[in-house]
């Protein structure tokens, strides 16, 4: 990776999250009214969010039988604290603890 | 207009902004962490960080920089992953005072981040500039800073501990979508298609072929386009989400 194709990125990256931000700011002075249009960006974040985990979440912690295995054993951790709606922090901590330890013991023991 | 109704206090802002920077910290030392392990250099991930202000954002970013994607699919990710911000951008010009003119709200616009808006819109009256910037200078700070730590710790972390910290970014979001999701069935619908639609992108033949970053907007937008038609929201239900992200 070069450093000029790298601040090519980084400059999209932000030029486009920048103008999202900014052009309704300055701009637009009404509010909207499309019903539609509200319900979609009402929906949008979750449908991303969801999106970008599912299945991915299941390969996020490396590749081989006990990375897989252990990543699920993470996705049930976080699922049952984020049930409890625990912070952001203690969901992702208690997480990544959950799959280290099952991959140590999986490591060790079986594989 | 009368000052009580207006705030402009900076260290109001500051004091206001401070648990926000000590999330940010650890939230973008998780970003910094997964940048270098994705082979991103420590300078590049704080760039990231300091330009772009954005969890979502920047860890989609990432996957499409180590990928080497496109740059229209970087932009295009981008715009759909962010395109929130516009939304809150709408709703914070309405809370601005007089004074808080157009080259003020473009400095502005830059800092606004779900949970700074969150904040500057329940205020109960409308903000002023050095509100805002007080409120926008921790956050800052606590983001640039947590990227740089992370970055540079995550050179000296074991492989396993690595790819254990894989798993950091998306048991958050499962942290941000579950909790709303419990108490509505339209937030649980449009979770469910997406996931389902995401799932097809993964693994069906074909489907597969299509690059992650396109596959995260085709089903995000498609499940959101399904969920608004299904589901139109009124108002309120827009007003609760803002405190919901809190």
């Amino acid at each position: 990776m070069t450093t000029s194709s790298l601040l090519i990125y980084i400059a999209v990256m932000a030029g486009v999250t920048y103008l999202i931000r900014a052009i309704p700011l300055a701009v637009f002075r009404k509010k909207i009214k499309s019903r539609f249009i509200k319900s979609f960006l009402y929906y949008i974040p979750y449908a991303v969010l969801a999106a970008m985990t599912f299945p991915a979440i299941f390969f996020g912690a490396g590749e081989g039988t006990s990375a897989i295995i252990s990543a699920s054993f993470g996705v049930v951790i976080a699922l049952v604290l984020a049930m409890f709606e625990k912070s952001l922090l203690t969901v992702a901590l208690c997480s990544c603890a959950g799959v280290l330890i099952l991959r140590l013991i999986l490591d060790y023991f079986v594989f | 207009m009368d000052n009580t109704q207006i705030q402009n206090s900076f260290k109001k802002g500051l004091k206001d902004g401070l648990p926000i920077g000590l999330g940010y910290f650890s939230v973008s030392f998780t970003f910094g962490m997964m940048a270098v392990a994705a082979g991103i250099p420590v300078w590049a991930a704080v760039l990231i960080s300091m330009t772009n202000l954005t969890s979502a954002g920047q860890f989609a970013g990432l996957s499409i920089i180590a990928g080497s994607g496109s740059l229209v699919e970087m932009a295009m990710t981008q715009l759909v992953i962010n395109a929130r911000y516009s939304l809150m951008s709408l709703t914070l010009s309405q809370k601005m005072e007089k004074r808080f003119t157009v080259p003020k709200r473009l400095i502005a616009a830059f800092s606004n981040t779900d949970e700074i808006f969150a904040v500057a819109v329940n205020q109960g009256k409308e903000i002023g500039a050095k509100y805002y910037s007080g409120l926008s200078v921790i956050p800052y700070a606590g983001w640039t800073l947590g990227t740089l730590f992370g970055a540079v710790a995550g050179g000296f972390l074991p492989e396993v501990v690595n790819d254990a910290l894989g798993l950091a970014i998306y048991a958050m979001f499962i942290a941000i979508i579950i909790p709303p999701a419990k108490n509505s069935a339209p937030i649980r619908l449009v979770i469910l298609v997406a996931v389902v639609l995401s799932c097809l992108f993964y693994f069906v033949p074909f489907l597969k072929n299509v690059s992650s970053g396109f596959s995260i907007i085709i089903c995000a937008v498609a499940a959101s386009i399904i969920a608004a038609v299904v589901n139109p929201v009124n108002d309120e239900e827009s007003e609760t989400e803002q405190e919901a992200n809190e």
